[in-house]
């Protein structure tokens, strides 16, 4: 019996409250016809409805965490458990097959000790399912005839059930903010244990980075676990190469778009661009691997360079690039449209010329507005992660020259994370310390750039 | 109809204006008007709001240009010559006929920077001295070098809603226009710093052709000698300005100044 089950008694055993307090509310109505009820018949039903199902919903919650608990405890405390024998993990797969079994979702068992332990299981189960729906049932009779007894003309069920509204709201606003927490949580955790076989300076201040997957987690060896490489390469990636492409284009089709195009243009160039941002990055990443980078390294070749490579971080770096434009020129868009147009007025007819005023006053004055937009462009590239994983290098070189391989930091991310590494080697909690790293980068940037943003607003709302 | 004052007529016309009419798409704002704005007054449009008064003061320097679906037809001259015609630059024509708005507009940059911005796109100085010099006499003239000399380096968007006004006042005399049109430019202020531009009004007229649009008839009085009286985008009456106000010969004008609408 699963919680599915409990939870749509709930909701039938909520429409028969619904239905009752709807029609208890009519009666009031009925019986008086100059009384005045406080609320409306249908507030009285959704609160009688709410009181079913809401505690039945907390108890389906709690319960579906305690009865396999509880059965499990029931199984153990029989004769045939006792005889069970094996250790650990062994012991828990016998458990786990007779499980299986008892529910119908294996057609038998693997391992002949698990055989006695499917009846017990069954009639554990059995029982604790009638436990489960005959308390379903009572909580939401329960509620059901508490709330429904409350009924009264001068009840008030309108604010009561709004209130119960916002609080719904509420929690569902909370369920971001909370996982959020979760992950920094889980990342600060992992960070911890890291940073407890290998020091934080060696993490990231050292110069080579190459983790022994397959050495042993006892000898760990920190100076193979310095991040700089991966650091620079991510930098050099997604906030040189990419900006370079990104900055110039994304600010000229921004003005071209505001301050030239002719609506009808613009009507069609804006979509078009915006639709940049929807490609999914994978489709940039082959774009970037298959096409791009060939045809970089033939031009590097062609005109005498030696090492050019095919995994170079030109290529990753334009198609990033490329994909960064939408957000920087939108940004930049919605910044100068936020100029007050005293200002441009003031400037032509001052006599200025249209490129006069739009490089004179309006970039200047937008220059908050779009300083921010490509922080968030830059915390947006230095996080992407597709492109560089098929176009850039797994080898992290220090270097400088963008026809060499490079790795970033969450190339090395999913590569330690995909391998089959037990999950407390060092070289997979070396990936939690480097998403830690990039996720407090990412938050200093746009925590930043929100706040130059905000205020930026300010100054001329 | 138009009623002209008689007495007017052989005066010298800075800028002449014959059947001026604006259109906002299908919409005519200003009617077939027809004036001279003598060189050597303050002239001031007064009328009741939407009349038109600031879409006509804005064909003078051609600003109407920037509204997409504005559309202007007639003759306008400047010194005898077409605004609209081929052989005018409208960059030429603004730095010619200067503009203050009716809201304080100075650039977010310094208050040098503020006063510097025409003079720079106009190439009227060819060293920072040359400059520093228009910068000082530009901020005198509008009564403003006293209060602001110690800090040029402050953000003009730092001044008090008067003394950007003024600013705004010395960034247009900076390029060293001959007409100067001013949007309602004591709207936005309060009764003192209004006073102060009211008499830099003063000061100035006589060295600029000054026209002023205004809600305020008494503004209109203090200020001005010529006065031009509009309602639903046509001009009514125009004369000088003690007459408008003492002996006005259309009713509706009549109606105006004293208070009965508008």
């Amino acid at each position: 019996m699963s919680p599915i089950t409990l939870i749509l008694i709930a909701l039938g055993l909520g429409l028969l409250g619904w239905l009752a307090g709807r029609a208890k509310a009519w009666s009031f109505q009925s019986s008086d016809p100059a009384l005045r009820p406080a609320s409306r018949p249908i507030y009285h039903a959704w609160y009688v409805a709410l009181w079913v199902v809401l505690p039945v919903l907390a108890f389906v919650a709690a319960w579906s965490v305690i009865a396999p608990n509880l059965v499990l405890q029931s199984v153990l405390a029989t004769p045939e458990a006792q005889g069970l024998t094996g250790l650990g993990f062994e012991r828990d797969a016998f458990l786990g097959e007779a499980r299986a079994v008892a529910l119908g979702q294996a057609p038998g068992v693997f391992n002949d000790e698990a055989e006695p332990l499917i009846a017990p299981f069954r009639e554990a189960f059995g029982r604790y399912n009638t436990i489960g729906i005959i308390v379903t049932v009572l909580i939401a009779i329960a509620g059901g005839a508490l709330a429904f007894l409350r009924l009264a003309p001068q009840f008030g069920a309108r604010t009561r059930v709004e209130s119960t509204v916002l609080m719904i709201l509420l929690l569902a606003s909370l369920v971001a903010i909370l996982t959020t927490m979760g992950i920094f949580a889980s990342l600060v955790f992992e960070t911890v244990r890291f940073f407890g076989m290998v020091s934080p300076i060696d993490f990231l201040f050292g110069t080579k980075w190459g983790p022994d997957t397959m050495g042993s987690p006892d000898a760990v060896d920190p100076s193979r676990y310095g991040a700089v490489p991966l650091f620079w390469g991510t930098i050099f990636i997604g906030a040189i190469i990419a900006m370079v492409v990104a900055i110039p284009l994304g600010l000229m089709s921004a003005i071209y778009l505001t301050q030239y195009a002719d609506p009808r243009v613009r009507a069609w160039i804006k979509p078009l661009l915006e639709l940049l941002a929807g490609v999914p990055t994978v489709v940039y990443g082959y774009f970037a691997a298959l096409t791009l980078a060939p045809m970089i390294r033939n031009a590097a070749v062609a005109l005498g360079a030696t090492n050019a490579s095919t995994e170079s971080a030109l290529a990753a770096g334009i198609v990033m690039g490329v994909m960064i434009i939408p957000f920087v020129s939108s940004m930049a868009d919605d910044s100068m449209a936020a100029v007050p147009g005293a200002m441009r007025d003031g400037s032509l007819a001052m006599g200025a010329t249209k490129s006069e005023t739009i490089r004179r006053v309006l970039f200047p004055a937008a220059l908050p507005g779009i300083v921010a937009g490509v922080m968030l462009a830059v915390s947006r590239a230095i996080g992407e992660t597709m492109i560089v994983v098929m176009a850039a290098s797994q080898a992290a070189n220090l270097t400088a020259n963008p026809l060499e391989p490079i790795s970033t930091v969450t190339v090395q991310i999913v590569n330690l994370l995909t391998g089959e590494q037990s999950t407390d080697h060092p070289a997979t909690l070396s990936a939690y310390a480097l998403g830690f790293v990039l996720f407090m980068v990412t938050l200093a940037l746009n925590f930043i750039a929100l706040r130059v943003v905000k205020r930026f607003r300010e100054a001329y709302e | 109809m138009t009623v002209i004052h008689p007495n007017m007529a052989d005066e010298g016309a800075k800028i002449r204006a014959r059947d001026v009419c604006v259109f906002y798409g299908e919409k005519k704002a200003i009617d077939n008007v027809s004036l001279d704005i003598s060189p050597d007054y303050v002239t001031a449009f007064i009328g009741p709001s939407g009349c038109g008064k600031s879409t006509f003061l804005r064909c003078f320097n051609r600003m109407n240009d920037t509204i997409g679906a504005a559309k202007v037809t007639g003759l306008i001259e400047l010194d005898g010559e077409d605004i609209h015609g081929s052989r005018m630059d409208v960059v030429q024509l603004r730095a010619r006929v200067g503009m203050v708005f009716q809201k304080p507009n100075p650039f977010p940059k310094s208050i040098y920077e503020n006063i510097a911005y025409g003079p720079k796109i106009h190439g009227l100085a060819e060293k920072k001295a040359d400059l520093d010099v228009i910068v000082e006499r530009s901020l005198t003239r509008a009564g403003l070098w006293d209060e602001v000399k110690d800090r040029l380096d402050d953000s003009g968007t730092a001044l008090s809603g008067g003394q950007q006004q003024r600013l705004c006042i010395a960034r247009a005399i900076a390029v060293d226009p001959e007409v100067i049109l001013m949007d309602e430019p004591a709207s936005a202020l309060d009764p003192i710093a209004t006073a102060k531009i009211e008499e830099l009004i003063d000061e100035l007229s006589g060295r600029y052709a000054i026209v002023i649009v205004t809600h305020s008839m008494q503004q209109a009085a203090r200020v001005s000698q010529r006065t031009a009286f509009f309602h639903l985008g046509k001009m009514v009456e125009y004369g000088p300005t003690s007459e408008i106000f003492t002996n006005p010969i259309e009713e509706r004008t009549k109606d105006y100044i004293t208070g009965r609408y508008g």
